[in-house]
C-alpha cells in the first residue's frame, strides 16, 4: 500500500484551481522534497493530505484511507508559525500544548504525556531549550520545538511546510540531517517543502516539483532537468550542475533566488 | 473609618464576597484574553454592555441582565467573525462608540436615574444586593466550568492555530465559546468596577502574571490571586479613605502591572 496516492487529483482554493489532475504515488518510508515557485500549491497539497481541503475531483488516499482532519498518523509543521514572539512561556510547555491539544478539558499531561513530550524534545535534540522561555529562543531553536510538536503522537507521516525558512546554511544542514535521522530510525514518510534544492540533495529519495498547476514526481535526475522545469515554470529554465550542487537558472539569472523568493 | 469595624456591616461583607467571586473569573479569563491578544475585544465588549445595561433600566429589569444579553450577543458575533476580526480595530471601535451613544440615548429617556448611570459606568460594589451576589456566584461557576472545559484546546489553538486546526480543533467554535465566556466575565466585572474600568480588572492581572511566570498553570493561579488581592485591598482602602472603590481597584491594578513590567527578563 502506498503512503500517499494521488489519482488524478484536482485541488482548488477559494474557487480557483491550484493543481490539476495530479497523479503520484509516494511509498512508505520515502523522503520527498516538495518544490515549486510561490503559489504553486505546496501548502495546498499538504492541506489536502491532512484532510483540511477536499479534492475537487480525483481520489486521494493516505495509507489507504480518505484523509480526515485530526488524523493521528500525520505530524504537521505549518508554514505560518505564530507563537507570540514576546511570550515568556517555557519551551517544554509550548511543545506540551500540542499533546492531544484537541481534547476538551484541562491542559494536563499525565504520565504518558510527559514521557511523550520528553521523547519528542530529546529526538529533536532540544533538551537544553526545554527550560528556556520562547522569547529568548532564536528562529532555528524555535523551529526545533515546532518539529518536536510535529513528532508528538509518533506519526507515520511527517508533513513539514518550509522548515528551513529563516535558518542560516549551517542550521539548514543540521535541520535536514535531523529530519533524515528521524525518518530513517522510525521508518516514516516525509514530505518536506523547500525553496532550495541543495540543502536537501543528500536527504531526499525523490522530488515532487509543482508549477503551472502540474506536478512531476521522480528522482532528482529525472525531474531536475531543463525540459521538465521549463514545462513547470512555463518559461525557459536551465539546470547547471557542478560540485555536487545544482543551480536552477532562468534566462535572467538563478531561479532559486528570484522566482523562488519567499515572503516570511 | 477603622478597618477593624469593616465586617460589621452587611453591605461590606456582601461587597467582599461579590468582589471575590468576580475577581476569580476576571483573573482566569483575563489571563487567556491577554494570551490570545484579544484585550481590545474585551474592552469593546464592556462598552457594548453599557447600552444593554441602560436599556435594561429603561424597560425595568436589572442592569446586570441587560449587560449580559448585549455582551453575549456581541461576543458571539465577534467569535463568528474569528480571524476576520484581526486588524478591524476601527470597526470594533466604531461599534463601541455607537453603543456608548445608544446608552446615552436610553439614559436621556429616564433622567431620574443619573446615579444608576454612574454605577454602570464606574461601578458600585458597595451597593451589590444579596440577590445580585447570588446571580454573580451562579455566573462565575458557569463561566469557570466552561473555561476549564475548553482550556486545553484553547491553549493549543492560541499557541498553534494551524496545527490545532489540522488536529481537528474548530477554531471558530472555540472562538465563539471563549468570547461568550469573556462576555459573562465582562458583565460580572462591570458590577464591581463599572463598564469603563473593566479593562483594568480583566487585563491588568493577566498581563502582569504573563510577565512574571513561564508556566501556564501558575500563570492562571497568579492572575487570579492578583485580581483577588487588588479587589479586596481596593474595597478595604475605599472603606478607610471613603474614596471610590473603583478608583482603588484600578490604581492597584495599574501599580501591579507597572511593577511587573520592571521585573527582569
Ligand atoms: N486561504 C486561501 N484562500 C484563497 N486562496 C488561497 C489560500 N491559500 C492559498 N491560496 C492560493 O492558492 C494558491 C496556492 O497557494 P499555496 O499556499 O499552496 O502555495 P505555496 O506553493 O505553498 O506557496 P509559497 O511558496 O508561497 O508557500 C495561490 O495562488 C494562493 O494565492
Ligand atoms: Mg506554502
Amino acid at each position: 500500500m502506498d503512503a500517499i496516492a494521488f489519482d488524478r487529483v484536482t485541488l482548488a482554493r477559494a474557487g480557483r484551481i491550484v493543481l490539476t489532475d495530479v497523479s503520484a504515488a509516494i511509498r512508505p518510508g520515502e523522503f520527498i522534497g516538495v518544490f515549486g515557485p510561490n503559489g504553486a500549491g505546496k501548502t495546498t497539497l499538504l492541506h489536502a493530505v491532512l484532510g483540511l481541503l477536499q479534492p475537487v475531483s480525483g481520489a486521494l488516499r493516505v495509507f489507504g484511507a480518505t484523509p480526515m482532519r485530526g488524523n493521528d498518523e500525520a505530524g504537521y509543521l505549518p508554514q505560518t508559525r505564530t507563537p507570540s514572539p514576546d511570550l515568556r512561556l517555557r519551551g517544554r510547555d509550548f511543545v506540551a500544548s500540542a499533546f492531544r491539544g484537541e481534547r476538551f478539558g484541562l491542559p494536563r499531561l499525565g504520565r504518558d504525556g510527559r514521557r511523550e513530550v520528553d521523547w519528542a524534545i530529546e529526538t529533536v535534540e532540544a533538551k537544553a531549550l526545554a527550560y528556556r522561555v520562547l522569547r529568548e529562543l532564536s528562529g532555528g531553536e524555535l523551529q526545533r520545538l515546532h518539529l518536536a510538536q510535529a513528532l508528538l503522537g509518533k506519526p507515520k507521516l511527517l508533513l513539514l511546510d518550509e522548515p528551513l525558512t529563516g535558518l542560516d546554511p549551517h542550521f539548514q544542514e543540521a535541520a535536514v540531517a535531523l529530519v533524515k535521522r528521524i525518518q530513517r530510525s522510525r521508518g516514516i514518510t516525509v514530505l518536506f517543502t523547500a525553496h532550495e534544492l541543495n540543502p536537501l540533495l543528500g536527504a531526499m529519495d525523490r522530488v515532487l516539483y509543482l508549477g503551472q498547476g502540474r506536478a512531476a514526481l521522480g528522482t532528482v535526475d529525472e525531474v531536475i532537468t531543463g525540459e521538465v522545469l521549463s514545462r513547470l515554470y512555463g518559461a525557459r529554465i536551465e539546470v547547471l550542475r557542478g560540485n555536487g550542487r545544482i543551480l536552477v537558472a532562468s534566462g535572467r539569472g538563478p531561479v532559486e533566488s528570484d522566482v523562488h523568493r519567499h515572503d516570511v | 473609618m477603622s478597618i477593624a469595624t469593616m465586617f460589621e456591616y452587611g453591605f461590606m461583607r456582601t461587597a467582599f464576597l461579590a468582589g471575590g467571586v468576580v475577581a476569580v473569573v476576571a483573573g482566569a479569563v483575563g489571563f487567556f484574553l491577554v494570551l490570545r491578544q484579544l484585550t481590545f475585544a474585551g474592552h469593546a465588549l464592556s462598552h457594548v454592555g453599557f447600552a444593554g445595561a441602560t436599556g435594561a433600566i429603561l424597560v425595568g429589569i436589572s442592569p446586570l441582565w441587560g449587560l449580559l444579553a448585549f455582551t453575549l450577543a456581541a461576543g458571539a458575533a465577534m467569535g463568528l467573525l474569528g480571524d476576520r476580526l484581526r486588524g478591524r480595530d476601527v470597526a470594533v471601535g466604531i461599534i463601541l462608540s455607537l453603543s456608548l451613544g445608544l446608552g446615552v440615548l436610553f439614559l436621556s429617556f429616564y433622567t431620574a436615574h443619573a446615579t444608576q448611570a454612574t454605577a454602570i459606568l464606574f461601578g458600585n460594589v458597595l451597593a451589590v444586593s444579596p440577590d445580585t451576589l447570588w446571580s454573580l456566584l451562579g455566573l462565575s461557576v458557569l463561566s469557570l466550568s466552561a473555561l476549564a472545559a475548553i482550556s486545553r484546546p484553547l491553549l493549543f489553538a492560541t499557541l498553534e492555530p494551524d496545527l490545532a486546526e489540522a488536529k481537528g480543533v474548530s477554531l471558530r467554535l472555540l472562538s465563539v465559546l471563549f468570547l461568550s465566556i469573556v462576555a459573562v466575565a465582562v458583565a460580572e466585572a462591570s458590577q464591581i468596577v463599572g463598564v469603563l474600568l473593566v479593562f483594568a480588572l480583566m487585563v491588568g492581572p493577566g498581563a502582569a502574571s504573563l510577565r512574571l511566570t513561564s508556566r501556564i498553570g501558575r500563570g492562571v493561579a497568579l492572575s487570579i490571586l492578583l485580581a483577588l488581592l487588588e479587589t479586596w485591598a481596593g474595597i478595604a482602602l475605599a472603606y478607610v479613605t471613603d474614596w471610590p472603590t473603583s478608583f482603588w481597584i484600578v490604581s492597584l491594578g495599574c501599580l501591579v502591572y507597572f511593577l511587573s513590567a520592571l521585573s527582569p527578563a
